[in-house]
């Protein structure tokens, strides 16, 4: 800008013009980078995790007798039964226990193939021993081998046979947390918001609980795991990785975002209503019961669904209590050891075995589905129920 | 019970009300006075016997305790019962009784800062009785031995933190790299040249960015960006180590990007239009305008926002627990491994130590060190934007 008096006065516009150009080009770089991470994100879970969600499965004939029941892999011959994940060998038993009429028949059945052979054909692993390869490809060519939908995913708990793992006691595990989280944060938030924006007097104490609520909103979430630790877990002796514990400490971190969105929801009813009521002769309390809660009820639960869905996707401070913990079957309890989605994806993504970065990828998709569908229903009842005064 | 309640209490006042006297409150009103006066004496003192039992102190039988919880609430109910009359002032009482209750909730919020303060700072002054406070805060080293019995010797443990914080601090600071331009130029965007439809698709799309759980974008970091990151180096003849601070760093500042952009939206939406219009009218270009008036007129809310972002790269766990090095390792290169305080927070409570272990509480005094620093990036930020909105408002 030195010499700019020096300049033309069109060069000076024309430098003045480019200068305009780019900094716009730098503005849209911005978001448009900050999309392409978006895209990038959700490709690459994507193709990760869609081959989770089908398994491949093999024809076999399979001769129930006794002592097949007792050995289940001496029914198949040699080559073959190496293909056969062991989970399903050893749920044979309890397939007879179920159905007693299958003993002395013989079934054409399509099992889980073991880990190994999956991955092979989606393509995850370069090479499988000769004999092995060679019996996939006969059966391959007999039209044994298949891709089926996998559905030991959605109804399995977690196992250390990779075919075998499912998120069913995780979902289980979350429903139980929210269900705690839920009943705990929302009535404490409401009610706070409601003091703190209708009732409460504007002193010293008041603005000192809202700049804490305030506060309590950016605390690391960590922090509210050492709490929970010390607090519910050491000091109330609630049991440690119970679904009670987690819910617990999950209840305070989801309190900030539902009292601030229910004031939020509070303000914008205006203060015509509020005067109208109670120029009717209705008590303050009258009048928020029976018109500013009323009309806020959208605000309010949509806040609430945007805080659970923020609990939902929470870690760090279950890894604390302990909720990471390996959970097989879903918990009937809440204070019963339990484990969350998170929590699952975070115990499969330490999981060594090739098999499990699938699985993770595919349990993110389903994570994220989940809170996609609760934030759009947040959404929704917003565009639906807003009224503007 | 409560119910036998309300409907006495509004029997009588409707039977008091008969004689021709005007009621001062509704019916149902010392319905509801009576069933709270009931409700309340045997709630407290099962309460109070529930306390008691947590606190291990001796308590009477459970039949025991009930009785006497019907005992007070006898006694609450033929109270209530007696002061129910046409002149009583029902109405107000309730009122005052759910005032209160509306009060004992909200200082919920404020017991929760208070058990943080608390859990913490019991166990952290536990550590330093055992480590001194200037070998915490200046030491180098950071080996915990592992003591899986109490009482074994600790002598060998060095609990140095500055190694921690150096590496908290250098994925920090990668984060912000990220993510204050990006979310600052993006807010500029949207706030000053997007069209209406650009923005309402661009903003929620941006808020997604911010709902993605941290546990999946530790994910992301581990298995896409540090093998991504590894290979670039390579590419330039570097060595990069597969838990370098680099990856977290890219991705935790991908995942700030919408607090700094929401954030600054907010603020620069907030300054007032007169201004803007001022500008324009001496010929000065948009970007001009956003350079020299909004953006000084927007700075304490954007340095508001830049600290809250701060704050919430601090205490980030899931993405660097996933994709940071355990090793505490004090460089400059952010393709090494470095180590966070939450990590190692981490660390020391999901081992099989026993909890009186010194490591575990070093996580406690780590805690504190985390709340201590993030408190007063949160509350500069609460103030600022406070002063802030006032000043345009």
């Amino acid at each position: 800008m030195a010499n700019e008096k020096s300049m033309p006065a069109s060069a000076f516009l024309r430098r003045r013009y480019r200068a305009e150009k780019r900094f716009k080009a730098y503005c849209i770089g911005a978001l448009g980078l900050a999309l392409l991470f978006l895209v990038l994100f959700f490709a690459d879970m994507i193709s990760q995790g869609y081959s989770a969600f089908v398994q491949t499965e093999l024809q076999i004939d399979f001769a129930y007798n006794e002592e097949t029941v007792d050995f289940p892999q001496s029914a198949l011959a040699d080559d073959v039964y190496p293909l056969v994940s062991r989970a399903w060998f050893r749920n044979v038993p309890r397939a007879v226990q179920n159905n007693p009429e299958l003993m002395g028949t013989t079934q054409t059945i399509w099992v889980t193939a073991d880990a190994d052979i999956d991955q092979f054909r989606k393509g995850h692993r370069d090479n499988l021993p000769d004999d092995r390869l060679a019996t996939l490809q006969r059966l391959d060519d007999q039209g044994r081998v298949a891709y089926k939908f996998n559905s030991n995913f959605f109804t399995h708990g977690d196992s250390k046979i990779p075919t075998n793992a499912g998120l069913w006691s995780a979902f289980v595990g979350t429903l139980y947390v929210m269900l705690v989280t839920l009943i705990i944060s929302f009535p404490i938030g409401v009610m706070t918001a409601i003091y703190l924006q209708e009732f409460a007097p504007d002193n010293r104490l008041t603005q000192g609980i809202e700049i804490n609520i305030n506060n309590l909103a950016a605390v690391p979430s960590i922090l509210f795991g050492l709490l929970g630790l010390a607090i519910f877990i050491n000091f109330f002796g609630v049991p440690r990785s119970s679904a009670l514990a987690g819910g617990l400490t999950l209840s305070l971190m989801t309190l900030p975002v539902i009292i601030i969105s229910t004031r939020a929801a509070l303000r914008a009813v205006p203060q015509n209503i509020r005067h109208g009521a109670l120029a009717v002769g209705a008590s303050r309390w009258q009048s928020v019961r029976d018109h500013v809660l009323p009309a806020s009820l959208p605000g309010i639960l949509t806040g609430t669904i945007i805080g659970i869905a923020q609990a939902m996707g929470e870690t760090a401070p279950l890894l604390i209590i302990g909720m990471i913990a390996y959970i097989p079957e879903a918990p009937d309890g809440i204070t019963q050891a339990a484990t969350v989605l998170p929590a699952q994806i975070f115990t499969w993504a330490g999981m060594p075995d090739r098999a499990y970065v699938e699985r993770t990828a595919a349990a993110i998709l389903v994570l994220l589905g989940l809170l996609i569908f609760m934030n759009s229903v947040a959404v929704y009842l917003r565009h639906r129920f807003e009224r503007r005064w | 019970m409560a119910a036998i309640a309300f409907y006495l209490g509004r029997r009588k006042a409707l039977l008091s009300g008969t004689g021709g006297v005007r009621l001062h409150s509704r019916p149902q009103q010392y319905g509801t006075y009576v069933a709270v006066w009931m409700a309340i004496p045997a709630l407290a003192i099962g309460i109070i016997a529930a306390a008691a039992s947590l606190l291990h102190l001796r308590v009477p039988s459970a039949p025991f305790v009930f009785a006497f919880c019907m005992a007070g609430a006898a006694v609450g109910l033929g109270y209530a019962l007696r002061q129910v009359e046409p002149s009583m002032r029902a109405r107000t009482a309730i009122e005052r009784f759910i005032q209160f209750l509306l009060f004992g909730a909200s200082l919920i919020s404020i017991l929760t800062t208070l058990g943080i303060i608390v859990s913490i700072l019991f166990e952290s002054l536990k550590f330093f009785n055992q480590v001194s406070l200037w070998s915490f805060l200046t030491g180098t080293t950071w080996s915990p031995v592992a003591t899986y019995r109490e009482g074994q010797q600790v002598a060998d443990s060095l609990f140095g933190s500055v190694p921690l914080f150096a590496g908290t601090f250098m994925i920090t600071l990668i984060a912000m790299c990220v993510a204050i331009p990006v979310g600052l130029l993006s807010a500029i965007f949207m706030a000053e040249y997007a069209p209406y439809k650009v923005r309402t698709v661009a903003k929620p799309m941006l808020e997604i960015l911010a709902g993605i759980p941290t546990v999946v974008y530790g994910f992301f970091a581990a298995i896409t960006v540090s093998p991504l990151v590894v290979e670039a180096a390579e590419a330039f003849g570097l060595e990069a180590s597969y838990t370098n601070a680099l990856a977290p760093g890219l991705v935790m500042g991908i995942m700030i990007i919408p607090f700094i952009s929401s954030l600054s939206d907010d603020v620069i939406n907030a300054v007032p239009n007169s201004l803007r219009e001022g500008a324009y009218a001496l010929g000065a270009t948009k970007s001009e305008t956003i350079k020299h008036i909004i953006l000084p007129a927007a700075f304490p809310g954007i340095m508001a926002a830049a600290l809250l972002g701060v704050s919430r790269a601090l205490g980030e766990t899931m993405i660097v627990v996933m994709a940071a090095g355990l090793r505490a390792n004090l460089t400059a290169n952010p393709l090494e491994d470095m180590t966070t305080v939450t990590v190692r927070i981490v660390a020391a409570l999901t081992g099989d130590q026993a909890f009186d272990s010194t490591e575990t509480l070093s996580a406690f005094a780590l805690g504190l060190v985390l709340f201590v620093v993030t408190l007063i990036l949160n509350l500069v930020s609460i103030i600022v934007i406070r002063k802030f909105r006032q000043n345009y408002e």
